[in-house]
């Protein structure tokens, strides 16, 4: 939209915002939203990079000590890998390839649901019920449902002869498994209501055309459904990697890291650095919190591709 | 449809199917179930080892009375609120105006500027941890609600503004152009022609905000503490360590802190699952 060109006399003299206005509006519109945002998330970022590079105990001066946080991170030189950080890290690759277990569980509770019998929108609501739950208190929940001997899911599994040493949670083998599994119940709602909603928009005509080309089952779900499913699936992808990454609440209201730090994740680890009685280091922590942030930047630009596609072919 | 719809299969087919799905849901709620059992039970039958029985005697109001009279839980509700209702207006509204800029106007950085909202969105709370607290404490906000809500409004603005400027983008333009036309101001377009025709987004989001506010964890630890200022998702664990092991207390105090989103998820039903599965169907 172009200004037109300012014509002397004849008419009034506008404004100069007036004269401006089209370009201006959007930029006074945004100012407020890119204010907050820039202060509290976009700035911070560069800062814990920046203070990875420090010795911070958060309060004193930092002290330079240039890439020395990340050489005892990773165990370059002559020390080991800092064996916490290697038990993090694993953890965090069980949760995520665990945790997208989320989006064939959601999909198969979504078909089981999309009926139309007698009360089905109040059973939809109940399934999803989890998800609106807060983590902290999914983690105690479950935390109690695994209680050695007398928990819930203890009582079940000793019927069948199976007895977990120490309980799913103070085991050490099995307590990241069984955080991973009370996450996995939020989750799963979520990707079923994702599901849900894809389900109520798929052709109908395309459905039944299949039907009549005799279509059906396992076949008809893999080639005719799941490919108008696309944009539901993908936007279970994004929010189940994000939540995986993101796993915080749950270890630390279930186990709070252990036993024997066996259930940390790099997000807990990093809290633990930075703010937990073991001191203050501040600048290990934003250390990790990079190696966290270029994980999740994988994901994100693969997610911003994907949506760039997408703008591309809107316009 | 898919699957097949049920009426149309066999008679058999479909009383096993309405049989089985009160079974599948019990199931699915089991570890919630056994939540709302221990919290009308009596402390006796922890003792004795009744913990998945009847109940000996029925204490649902001696347990949610100690929760609301003898504990903190009635501040950290009140704090959880005046948190949570602050950051949902103040998300709302600067997403608002961030999404209308986005979504009408064309000019040059647009699709970049959108674009690092959406991946501010998606970054680790751990990246920005150690400088939110330390902007926070230099603010003399720390353990404080407004400090709280602020980083809270801001965070949240990324995603508000990609549901936002996605919902603005919908919108029939001809609209917009026809009031440019009669000579209105675009401020005036804003609140009198599009403002209008969010309201479904709008109530949308405030539901879906109060429920991620409400669950905050992390930065409710990270940013506050005691009960002058947490909220209940962080006052929860002080208040099972005030009833170590008293599990009726403890699940009683759960499910009360976890009552006023599923509250809100109820009564907003519709405008909660429109926003959360936005863009799940193109």
């Amino acid at each position: 939209m172009s200004v037109s060109p300012t014509v002397p006399s004849t008419t009034p003299q506008r404004g100069w915002y007036k004269r401006n206005e089209i370009a201006i509006t959007p930029w006074l519109f945004l100012l407020p939203a890119m204010l907050f945002f820039a202060v509290y998330v976009i700035i911070p970022i560069g800062q814990s990079f920046w203070i990875s590079f420090h010795q911070w105990d958060g309060l004193g001066d930092k002290t330079w000590v240039g890439t020395a946080n990340y050489e005892r991170l990773l165990g370059i030189g002559e020390q080991n890998i800092d064996r916490k950080f290697e038990v993090s890290f694993w953890n965090n690759l069980r949760w995520l390839i665990l945790y997208l277990l989320a989006i064939p569980a959601g999909l198969f509770i979504a078909l089981f649901l999309n009926q139309t019998v007698f009360g089905i929108r109040l059973y939809k609501s109940l399934f999803f019920f989890p998800f609106v739950i807060s983590q902290v208190v999914v983690g105690l929940v479950f935390s109690w449902f695994y209680l050695p001997n007398v928990g819930l899911f203890d009582v079940i599994t000793g019927w069948f002869g199976i007895d977990v040493r120490g309980g799913i949670l103070g085991n050490p083998s099995t307590a990241t498994y069984g955080i991973i599994a009370a996450g996995l119940w939020p989750q799963t709602a979520y990707c079923m209501i994702l599901y849900l909603t894809g389900l109520n928009a798929v052709d109908p005509e395309q459905v039944e055309a299949a039907r009549l080309d005799g279509a059906k089952g396992r076949k008809m779900l893999w080639y005719v459904i799941l490919p108008q499913l696309k944009p539901a699936t993908f936007i279970a992808f994004v929010v189940t990697i994000i939540g995986a990454l993101r796993s915080f609440d749950l270890i630390s209201v279930m186990t709070n890291g252990g036993p024997f730090g066996s259930t940390r994740v790099l997000s807990f680890y990093m809290f633990e650095e930075s703010l937990s009685e073991f001191g203050f280091r501040m600048g290990y922590g934003a250390a990790i919190a990079v190696v966290l942030f270029f994980i999740m930047l994988g994901f994100i630009v693969y997610f911003l591709w994907s949506m760039y596609q997408d703008e591309k072919g809107a316009h | 449809m898919f699957p097949t719809p049920i009426e149309k299969r066999p008679r058999s087919a479909q009383i096993t199917y309405q049989a089985f799905l009160p079974v599948a849901l019990i199931l699915w709620l089991l570890p919630l179930l056994a939540v709302a059992l221990f919290s009308i039970k009596p402390d006796a039958d922890f003792t004795n080892g009744n913990y998945w029985g009847v109940p000996s005697s029925f204490e649902a109001f001696t347990n949610y009375g100690k929760v609301f009279f003898e504990s903190n839980m009635p501040r950290y509700l009140l704090n959880s609120l005046f948190i949570t209702i602050p950051t949902v207006i103040g998300a709302v509204a600067l997403s608002c105006m961030a999404g209308f800029a986005l979504g009408v106007y064309k000019f040059k950085g647009n699709l970049l500027i959108f674009f690092i909202f959406i991946a501010g969105n998606f970054v680790p709370f751990q990246i920005l941890m150690v400088p939110v607290r330390d902007l926070t404490v230099s603010m003399n906000l720390y353990d404080t609600k407004l400090g709280l809500v602020l980083f809270h409004v801001a965070f949240q603005t990324g995603f508000c503004t990609l549901f936002m400027r996605n919902f603005i983008r919908a919108l029939p333009f001809p609209l917009i152009e026809a009031a440019r036309v009669e000579g209105v101001a675009e401020w005036r377009i804003f609140l009198y022609v599009v403002l209008p025709l969010m309201k479904p987004a709008l109530a949308a989001l405030a539901v879906l905000i109060f429920t991620f506010i409400w669950n905050d964890y992390f930065w409710a630890v990270v940013l506050t503490q005691g009960p002058d200022a947490q909220p209940v998702t962080a006052g929860i664990t002080e208040f099972n360590s005030q009833f170590r092991a008293a599990y009726h207390l403890m699940s009683a105090g759960s499910i009360v802190a976890a009552l006023p989103p599923v509250a809100m998820f109820f009564l907003m039903q519709k405008h909660f699952i429109a926003g959360l599965t936005l863009g799940a169907v193109k």
